[in-house]
């Protein structure tokens, strides 16, 4: 297991470099410098800029000065915000995202299992029907046609909630979450269907039952276990996901997270918190899909003997 | 697979009963939804083609004394800000979005089916290299590599198509090279090896036909990921630029105005929705059909 | 048996529903931001996008120009009615015969947050401080009527003493200028001139170190009438009275959030809400209904700033200044501002804009398609005929592209000329037009101080802000050479209309029209005084609770 999960990691580190050079080098042939701006800048005090920000020097010896603060874990300072590192910039970011993505997983799972559970307890009767048919819908939303149609209905229709902001007003984390976790939810709702309507016609459900244990036991304590390993399968790429979503959602609802950050930061050339947010994420996603791999291993009695027995 | 398979250019009829396309599709017909979907689809694809001649309205056609109106007996989908016709927008959107559905898809199709047949048939090291490849990429965040893209070579819808059949291939290929892989090991293959057909031959020739079950059914649920990852773009103002018109843009137009004219956004996003429901309930209805052990999900 | 466990999961799935939705949402209710802030004294000001930076010497924007004119106060202010310079730090002035030289006297109860002294020497060292090249001050360039400053900060010359600011006595300044210049007072209220406290700076870095930690919260020394509370990025700016500043008294507000809200749409939904008492904007497709419904919440004012076309004048066919004046006589200025930016905004027949400080040109041309195709068929392209394929480039932005489709269509249908559009965004788009990569390019530009100089002196050969290849040599002389040294204003403006009757019978660029700013205001928020600058004076606002329970709907 262990041998397993270091070979991944080590796996992780040339993908990582291959993201931070590509990622660099398309940034610097962009077109459009960060220090354009409308009233002409005098030609010293580009100068100026430029050498502070070392974007004088060639373009290899940017790159390799920029790989050792990286390793030291120094992102560089902002463009945009002369007086902010984007470190900065990244942690006060990353809660706010990771919060919206953690209530939106969470909004997803506990819809979606419970959707596709319940779905798969009567197939093909009304009671799996209209689940699925809904997490149809979920699917075929796109967030940013979800989005405001839930803020024109309960923002400003309805008044019930707030139509931007997070953490200002109460309520305001809720559609958002909502937003970006429904498509999720749909999925997972089809995904654990699938996985249960398998799992239950199993023998050893069979067994279970014959022994004459209650119907929810069977389900919640068998059943589940084996039908939920495509979800956990699934969670590391939703992951990867959910981050991008946010892009969407939180520029629809103003939410000053990571993904926003990311959107701006391309469209203001702000090179090094293109750079920084990119690599950031790559590591994110690189981390989630190795944790969800090692999970999945784990959960599946036959794949961890095969990692533990095999290389 | 029921029925054997027979070597020959065609996936012909066996001695008795029907061929396994005419199984799927007597089975697809049953399929209430999928033909609703794909009733749907071909309708669409009608309208987009023949949006020039039948539009009401010309494309920029402006008219800013009226401005925005909502549906009415000369406009049925109202008018935007310009008091442009807005069903003549989403039918000329209809084709930007589909051409964008269909090529990208291609794309992915093209690159994803060679990669997963050459990965699966070649085997050994070659196999374990491409697959790798795809995994490593696989894991790249790939949605920031398009929007980085998108705004440092512009908006080019060359480079849209692209850029997204580049994220999509990846799952083509692993479908298919599972196939090739579990088709590889088929007597009908060693015989034709042994009948010294060049590997090329063979690829194409059986394994490629072959594999094309899986891959009609992914290629139909690609379709509206990438018209959903192109609305997306457009809707961050990075995918297909005005003067042309998708859905994704449409409805970022209707997002700013949604509360004085709600029809602006409601219509291309139903649209947009309803295409994707379709697409996505054929593609369900083919899987179904085509794969004889899945079970009905 | 079925149907039990049907039902445990049933519930424990609503409960589990139920718990999360409660952590979500919280306990509702609550007052909005209006009726405590009118209560506690603390204005809620929409303000755009989130600042850059707070150090006047690095900042370029008007979100920054609302928090730093809180936090610092310069030697002269503007009166919101007139515009003209008010007593600020400085508590009177001296203007010598030949207009070029100033003596200020500063009032002795001017004092930093801290409490030490506000003197001549801040002043001094804070413009020695801006025109250091490492800072990158896009607006060194508002010292520049300074003697010498230019040259000292090319790095001409190297000694600061020989810059015309010099230290008379701790509260004596005296500054001397290259030549009379009349708009001299405006430019001390622009934040390039503001004073910065010293040992703060040099607390925290070298004076010339950008982004250093001395704009914090906590570390920040101002001598304006607000101090920094609390800056979070992206979510607000808090600034609370300074009890220190020399006319506390006179100061009603107790504090100011400024909300950093780039969506327009957002923003005003966020004033019905009752969040904000003042926005930056409104989205446009509101103003008509504003107008009409609610006349008394909506704020709008001649905006000293025009909306105009760049026409890249080294292309061949573009060259014939026949041409330009064709395509500017066939666009229907009115029209656009009656039904496509909808805004209130003035079209715009001269560049600088009319009665600028008492200034206004003659009127160069009008909307007559009849003699704009006469002319575009005597530059040689009858009904459009043999017109190379054009592009328009705008940035991004679904306000620029609105008008840039009207006008495309009306250059069509008048002239027959076919254009494409094209839009780029910010960043490309600038340096697009920068590097004169462009055939006509939109462009907008905000005077920097009232004076019609300010939209002059971008035309003159190889200006930075020209762009346009254009130069006229007479137009030169008179802006550069005859006007600054004519002290009479009647003279002087009668010059400057000469050359910008040189300007726009060439037509390098194309007037559309003219700024507006427009807001909504709560009627909570009183002793706003509208003016073409948009110009702000903190101590004049105040908040009436009586009125805060408004229907803002």
């Amino acid at each position: 297991m262990f041998r397993f999960i270091l070979s991944r990691l080590l796996q992780a580190i040339p993908v990582l470099l291959v993201v931070i050079t590509a990622t660099f080098f398309l940034v610097r042939a962009a077109p459009g410098g960060p220090f354009s701006a409308e009233k002409a800048v005098p030609p010293e005090v580009i100068k100026a800029l430029e050498a502070q920000y070392k974007l004088d020097q060639p373009v290899w010896q940017q790159y390799i000065s920029y790989l050792g603060d990286l390793a030291q874990g120094d992102f560089g300072p902002s463009f945009r915000y002369p007086g902010r590192t984007v470190d900065e910039l990244i942690y006060g970011g990353l809660p706010i995202t990771a919060e919206l993505a953690l209530y939106a997983m969470l909004v997803a799972i506990i819809i979606g299992v419970s959707a596709g559970v319940f779905a798969a307890l009567k197939p093909n009767t009304p009671q799996d029907y209209v689940p699925m048919s809904a997490a149809m819908v979920g699917i075929c939303m796109p967030s940013f046609l979800m989005g405001p149609l839930l803020v024109l209905i309960f923002g400003i229709w309805l008044e019930w909630l707030p139509v931007s902001g997070w953490g200002d007003l109460p309520g305001d984390k809720l559609l958002p979450a909502i937003t970006l976790g429904t498509g999720y939810a749909a999925f997972l709702a089809r995904l654990s269907r699938g996985g249960m309507l398998e799992v239950m016609s199993q023998d050893y459900i069979r067994t279970a039952r014959a022994k004459g244990l209650p119907e929810w036991v069977v389900v919640l304590k068998h059943g589940l276990r084996g039908g939920l390993i495509p979800v956990v399968a699934f969670l590391g790429p939703a992951f990867a996901g959910l981050l991008s979503g946010s892009f969407v959602v939180e520029t629809i609802f103003q939410i000053p997270g990571l993904g926003r950050f990311y959107v701006q930061a391309a469209f203001n050339r702000d090179y090094t918190m293109i750079l920084g947010t990119t690599v950031f994420f790559a590591t994110l996603i690189i981390l989630f899909n190795l944790l969800s791999d090692i999970i999945a291993v784990w959960i599946n009695p036959k794949l961890r003997h095969q990692v533990q027995g095999g290389s | 697979m029921s029925e054997p398979m027979v070597m020959s250019n065609n996936i012909e009829q066996a001695e008795k009963g029907t061929s396994l396309w005419q199984d799927a599709w007597i089975r697809l017909r049953k399929n209430k939804l999928a033909l609703f979907g794909l009733g749907v689809i071909v309708f669409l694809c009608i309208i987009a083609l023949l949006t020039p001649l039948i539009a009401p309205y010309g494309y920029e056609e402006q008219d800013l004394v009226l401005g925005a109106s909502p549906p009415s007996a000369e406009h049925w989908l109202g008018t935007d800000i310009f008091g442009r016709d807005m069903l003549t927008r989403i039918m000329y959107g209809s084709r930007v979005s589909l051409m964008v559905g269909f090529i990208a898809t291609g794309v992915a199709l093209v690159i994803g089916v060679l990669w997963g047949t050459i990965a699966g048939y070649a085997g050994g090291r070659v196999d374990a290299v491409m697959m790798r490849l795809v995994d490593i990429l696989y894991a790249l965040p790939f949605m920031i590599f398009i929007i980085l893209l998108m705004v440092i070579f512009g908006r080019n819808i060359l480079l849209l198509f692209l850029a997204i059949g580049a994220v999509e291939w990846l799952t083509m290929a692993r479908i298919v090279r599972g196939q090739v892989l579990s088709l590889r090991r088929q007597e009908f293959i060693e015989a034709a090896v042994s009948l010294g057909l060049s590997r090329w031959t063979i690829i194409r020739r059986h394994l490629i036909p072959n594999t094309l079950g899986p891959v009609i059914v992914y290629t139909t649920l690609t379709i509206p990921s990438v018209m959903l990852l192109e609305a997306f773009l457009s809707f961050l103002g990075l995918g297909i630029q005005p003067p042309q018109s998708s859905w994704g843009l449409l409805i970022s137009y209707g997002v700013e105005t949604m509360e004085e004219y709600p029809w602006l956004l409601l219509f291309p996003g139903l649209t947009l929705s309803i295409t994707l429901f379709a697409l996505n309930f054929l593609g369900d209805g083919l899987r179904d059909a085509l794969d004889v052990r899945s079970s009905k999900d | 048996m079925p149907m039990q466990k049907n039902n445990n999961l049933r519930t424990t799935a609503l409960l589990f529903t139920w718990l999360v939705f409660i952590s979500l949402v919280g306990c509702s209710g609550g007052e909005n931001n209006v009726t405590t802030g009118n209560r506690d004294g603390i204005l809620h000001w929409g303000n755009g996008t989130d600042p850059q930076e707070l150090d006047p010497h690095i900042i370029t924007g008007i979100p920054e120009h609302h928090i730093l004119t809180a936090l610092l106060e310069g030697l002269v202010a503007k009166d919101p009615a007139t515009l003209e310079p008010i007593p600020a730090v400085a508590k009177s002035w001296n203007i010598s015969s030949d207009g070029k030289t100033y003596t200020f006297q500063l009032r002795h109860n001017a004092v930093w947050s801290n409490g030490d002294p506000v003197t001549s020497h801040d002043f001094a060292w804070s413009w020695w401080r801006a025109l250091q090249p490492a800072l990158g001050n896009q607006y060194a360039y508002m010292l520049f009527p300074i003697k010498n400053s230019e040259a000292y900060a090319k790095g001409e010359i190297d000694d600061f003493s020989k810059v015309g600011v010099k230290v008379i006595d701790d509260y004596t300044l005296e500054v001397e200028l290259n030549n009379a210049t009349p708009y001299f007072l405006q430019l001390l209220d622009h934040y390039s001139m503001f004073p910065v406290h010293r040992p703060t700076i040099e607390k925290f870095g070298k004076p010339d170190e950008r982004g250093s930690l001395w704009t914090r919260p906590g570390n920040f020394v101002g001598n304006g009438p607000f101090t920094l509370k609390e800056w979070k990025l992206f979510k607000r700016v808090d600034v609370v009275k300074n009890p220190q500043y020399w006319d506390a008294n006179k100061v009603k507000l107790n504090g100011i959030r400024f909300h950093p809200i780039e969506n327009v749409t957002t923003e005003e939904r966020m004033f019905r809400s009752g969040q904000l008492h003042h926005t930056a904007s409104i989205p446009i497709d509101k103003v008509a209904t504003y107008k009409k419904d609610k006349p008394h919440l909506l704020h709008t004012y001649p905006y000293l700033g025009n909306y105009f076309y760049r026409i890249n004048t080294t292309l061949p066919h573009l060259k014939d200044k026949r041409v330009r004046q064709a395509l500017a006589m066939s666009i229907n200025s009115k029209q656009l501002t009656e039904q496509v930016t909808k805004g209130g905004e003035v079209p715009a027949y001269t560049f600088t804009p009319p009665d600028t400080l008492g200034y206004t040109a003659k009127s160069a041309f009008e909307f007559n398609p009849e003699k704009a195709k006469q002319l575009l068929a005597d530059a040689g392209f009858p009904n459009g005929e043999g017109f190379p394929v054009t592009e328009l480039l705008y940035n991004t932005s679904e306000g620029h592209r609105k008008i840039a489709v009207a006008i495309q269509q009306m250059w069509n249908q008048y002239l027959g000329v076919n254009i494409i559009l094209n839009n780029q965004d910010w960043k490309v788009y600038l340096d697009s037009v920068n590097n004169g990569d462009y055939t006509i390019a939109r462009a907008g530009w905000i005077g920097d101080y009232v004076d019609p100089n300010t939209f002059l002196d971008m035309w003159v050969k190889d200006g930075g802000n020209n762009r346009t290849g254009w130069s006229n040599p007479r137009y030169d002389e008179l802006i550069l050479k005859l006007a600054p040294k004519t002290a009479d204003r009647n003279l002087r403006y009668q010059l400057m209309a000469e050359a910008e009757a040189i300007l726009l019978e060439d037509m390098p660029i194309i007037p559309i029209y003219i700024y507006n700013s427009k807001s909504l205001v709560h009627p909570s928020l009183k002793g706003l005084q509208p003016n073409i600058l948009n110009y702000v004076l903190y101590k004049n606002l105040s908040l009436d609770t009586n009125l805060s329970g408004v229907k803002l709907n």
